[in-house]
Parts: structure tokens; C-alpha cells; sequence
């Protein structure tokens, strides 16, 4: 086991000489997690948006169920992911267990909440502002929905992103549906605590710093949206 | 000035009776019997909270009325009346996009898209120059005029404006009116709501006067600033205050 110094000395040599492995497992977590933020995004825009616009019994309800499933703890959507792909559960047929489509899946069920609780307020909000207009314009609903979704698209691009940074850093359920199988379904949060329990500190610590690049670029590509969408007023 | 044409207007007359709203237990539109029926433009005018705004989203159908009545040419509020109906807010409400795709959305929305017709009205509303630009970038007077040239843009019978000058520059205020003025010409009905007496005597062919969520008087406008038949109109015209 090396000290904390050396360690770092071998985390920037695999980054700068580009391993291989290394390279792998971070390319294995970017297509997981922005798969699964597509898929997310695709469920949860509509989703919240139709929570926004509509009034039906049990909206109240509704919205609690989705806040409240924003903090949903990933282990226990990951053993539920597993009790449904496991051979003897009702979707083991499909044999996607350990496979990276089950850690897509499983990251899908964790962040498709987040977008559409935080969503939801979004448009919630520019509904307030828009709705006598849209009425007074006869807009129909689906075309207030596509209006709502594109005028919000910066903020809801911070919201896609926030989404992306609980998939990206998340370890519980991609490690239960995924197995942290080598050059299969390993990515970078598995392979971090795989590599810490084994004492080989440069492979994780090159990966978390991977990953707090990925966390600080993320966080800068918000601000200067943000920044852009004010400065030409579409905020 | 151009002259308010009387040429057929598809939703006059407009005729009201009975028409109460009752909001958490408040009256705050009682029982008003109004008919509107001539062309050019009818000002609301009242004291701050006389129910003017109320009574201006009642005919447009944006809230519903607690009982009456509301027919625009015989017919009760729809979408297919609202289709020949257009309003102006107090404060313009204006999509995040660009003053052409604001123009353009509205047409769209009614599967009337047509770049020309958009151009022509950003020209008449003084921001031809300025159709790139996001709309929400644009001063107080010119995002009111991008408002009134949107609700123009669907060629409305009916044009309803609730003071859709308050807080603007004078410069702006002359622009807006010339434009209603030359939509008047074209025979669209022009319903107003405005605090501004000067305004109500430059624009109003016809006042109605609201007072604590009724009508207080209606005539024609040049008899109503030179002998108003109600005390509290009288009252508001000489500046006084009606507790």
C-alpha cells in the first residue's frame, strides 16, 4: 500500500499516459449515466410537465409521491432492479443481470424523480406566468406543453444535470445490478471502492479525481448556461 | 384620426346580464346588465378595485362568472369565440424567444403561419428592426407594442386591453394609441380598461363606468366628460375620492 503521496504521483502517471483500463471504465460510466439521463429525461420532462399543467384529483399526492422519491436510496432500487432481472424474477428471461443495460436501468429508476419532481416546479412556475396568455390564444395542451418545455429548456438543462451528477457519482445499485464485472460492468464509483478495499490507491484515486473534474465541469457548464440564458434574457 | 368604421362586426353585439362573480364569499362583480353595441372603442373606466380587470376576464372567458350571462353576437364564450377575441395585458406577457417567434407562435398556434403578415405587423408596431432580438430584452413600450401586435396578428373582431399603457413613456403611449386607433379603423371593436381620464377622452367613443363591482353609468363619451348623470362618476372626474 503506497503513501497518500506517491499514490497521487501514480493517479496523474495513468492519467497523462492514458491507460487503457482507465480509460475504459470512465468511457463504461459517461455511456451508463448519460443513457440513463436520456431515458430519464425522456420519461420525466413529459411527466412533470403534465403534473405542472394538469389539475386532477390527487395531484397533491402525487407531487409529495415524487419529491419524495427523489431521495430514494440506490441500494434499494438496485435490489429491487435485481429481484426483477434475476433469473427467477418476472424479467430474468431477458438476461440482462450484470449487464450494463440493467445499471442503465437501474440509474433510470434513480434519477427519473429528480427530473420530474424539479421539473415540474420549473414549468409549474412558467405555467403561472404563461397560462392567461396560452388561454386567451386558445393554445392547445400539447403545444402548451411544447412551449412550456422549450422556454424552460435552460433550466431545464441544470435540471438534466443535476440528475446526471446523482447517476454519475452513484455506486449502491449499479454495484448490485451490474456485479462491477471487469472490462464489463465496471465503472468509475465501483472501481474506486473495489480498488480502495484492495489498497491499490493510484487506479482510485485517478478515478475519483476523474470524477471530480466530471463534478466541477458539470457545475461550470450550469453556470455559464445559466449566465448565457440571462444575458439574452431566455432565462 | 382615422374614423371607427362600422363595418360588421362578426361578435357584436356584446350583451352581459346578470353577471355576478363571487369570489371566497366577496361580490366583487354585482349583478351587471351591460350591452355593447356600437363600433369603435368602449372604455371601462373606476376606481382601483371597481372590478374593471374582472369584468374585462370575464368577457374574454378567462375566469367563469358565479351566474349571468355573457353573449358575444348571441353566442355564449368558446374556443370558437374566443378564436375572433384578443387581449392585451397590463403587463405584457411575452415567451422566452425572439419578438418574431413570439409573433410567430400565436400564428402558428391557429395553423396560420405566414412570415409576410408577421413582417407587416412588426413594421406597423415599429420593430421591424429589433425582430431578432429575445423579446424580453426590449423596453416596457416595446414589449407592449410586440403584445398588441401578437394579439393583432390573429385579426381579431374584438380587441380587449386592460390598461395595456399604465407605466409607459408618452412616446409610447402616442405609438400604442395610433395602432388602436388604426385597428379601430379597420373595424375591430376595441374594449379598454384605463385609470387615465386623458387617454379615456383621446380614445373612447363610449364609457362605461364601473363602481364597486357595478355599472354606475354608460353614454356616449363626449356626454359622459361633460355631464356624467352619476354622482360617483362625476366624483372620480373632478378628483375626488369615493370611500
Amino acid at each position: 500500500m503506497q503513501d497518500g503521496g506517491s499514490a497521487f504521483a501514480l493517479a496523474f502517471g495513468l492519467l497523462a499516459s492514458a491507460d487503457a483500463d482507465l480509460l475504459e471504465i470512465i468511457g463504461l460510466s459517461l455511456r451508463v449515466s448519460l443513457t440513463a439521463l436520456l431515458a430519464s429525461c425522456l420519461i420525466g420532462l413529459p411527466l412533470g410537465a403534465l403534473v405542472a399543467t394538469c389539475r386532477f384529483p390527487g395531484r397533491s399526492a402525487v407531487m409529495v409521491l415524487m419529491n419524495a422519491l427523489m431521495g430514494l436510496p440506490p441500494v434499494v432500487v438496485g435490489l429491487i432492479v435485481y429481484l426483477q432481472l434475476s433469473r427467477t424474477g418476472p424479467l430474468g428471461w431477458m438476461q440482462l443481470l450484470y449487464t450494463p443495460t440493467a445499471m442503465i436501468i437501474a440509474q433510470t429508476i434513480l434519477i427519473t424523480p429528480i427530473i420530474a419532481a424539479l421539473s415540474r416546479q420549473v414549468l409549474e412556475d412558467l405555467h403561472t406566468e404563461y397560462s392567461e396568455q396560452f388561454r386567451s390564444l386558445n393554445v392547445p395542451w400539447r403545444s402548451e406543453i411544447a412551449a412550456l418545455l422549450w422556454d424552460g429548456r435552460f433550466t431545464l438543462m441544470t435540471v438534466a444535470l443535476a440528475g446526471f451528477g446523482r447517476s454519475i457519482a452513484e455506486v449502491g445499485a449499479v454495484i448490485i445490478v451490474g456485479g462491477n464485472i471487469d472490462h464489463l460492468t465496471r465503472v468509475m464509483t465501483t472501481a474506486i471502492a473495489l480498488e480502495t478495499s484492495k489498497g491499490d490507491l493510484p487506479l482510485a484515486l485517478a478515478l475519483g479525481l476523474v470524477l471530480l473534474v466530471i463534478a466541477l465541469a458539470v457545475n461550470a457548464l450550469v453556470f455559464v448556461m445559466r449566465q448565457a440564458a440571462a444575458k439574452f434574457a431566455y432565462a | 384620426m382615422p374614423e371607427c368604421t362600422a363595418k360588421t362586426n362578426a361578435l357584436m353585439p356584446l350583451e352581459v346580464s346578470g353577471l355576478n362573480l363571487d369570489l371566497a364569499g366577496q361580490l366583487l362583480i354585482d349583478g351587471i346588465d351591460l350591452t355593447i353595441s356600437e363600433p369603435g372603442v368602449t372604455v371601462i373606466m373606476g376606481y382601483n378595485g371597481a372590478g374593471k380587470s374582472l369584468l374585462l376576464r370575464l368577457l374574454h372567458g378567462l375566469i367563469s362568472q358565479t351566474s349571468g350571462t355573457i353573449l358575444w353576437a348571441g353566442q355564449t364564450q368558446s374556443n370558437a369565440v374566443r378564436q375572433r377575441q384578443a387581449m392585451v395585458f397590463q403587463s405584457p406577457v411575452l415567451l422566452r424567444r425572439s419578438v418574431s417567434a413570439n409573433i410567430d407562435f400565436a400564428l402558428k398556434v391557429r395553423g396560420q403561419l405566414d412570415a409576410a403578415w408577421r413582417d407587416e405587423l412588426l413594421e406597423l408596431v415599429g420593430l421591424a428592426d429589433l425582430s431578432a432580438r429575445p423579446a424580453r430584452l426590449l423596453s416596457g413600450g416595446e414589449q407592449q407594442r410586440l403584445s398588441l401586435a401578437r394579439a393583432l396578428s390573429c385579426r381579431p373582431d374584438v380587441l380587449l386591453l386592460d390598461e395595456p399603457t399604465a407605466n409607459l413613456d408618452p412616446a409610447s403611449v402616442a405609438v400604442i394609441e395610433d395602432i388602436l386607433k388604426s385597428a379601430c379603423a379597420e373595424g375591430v371593436k376595441i374594449i379598454f380598461v384605463t385609470h387615465d381620464i386623458g387617454q379615456a377622452k383621446r380614445l373612447g367613443d363610449e364609457i362605461v363606468f364601473l363602481h364597486q363591482g357595478k355599472v354606475a353609468e354608460q353614454s356616449a363619451a363626449e356626454a359622459f366628460f361633460t355631464h356624467p348623470t352619476s354622482q360617483v362618476a362625476q366624483a372620480y372626474l373632478e378628483g375626488r375620492i369615493v370611500v
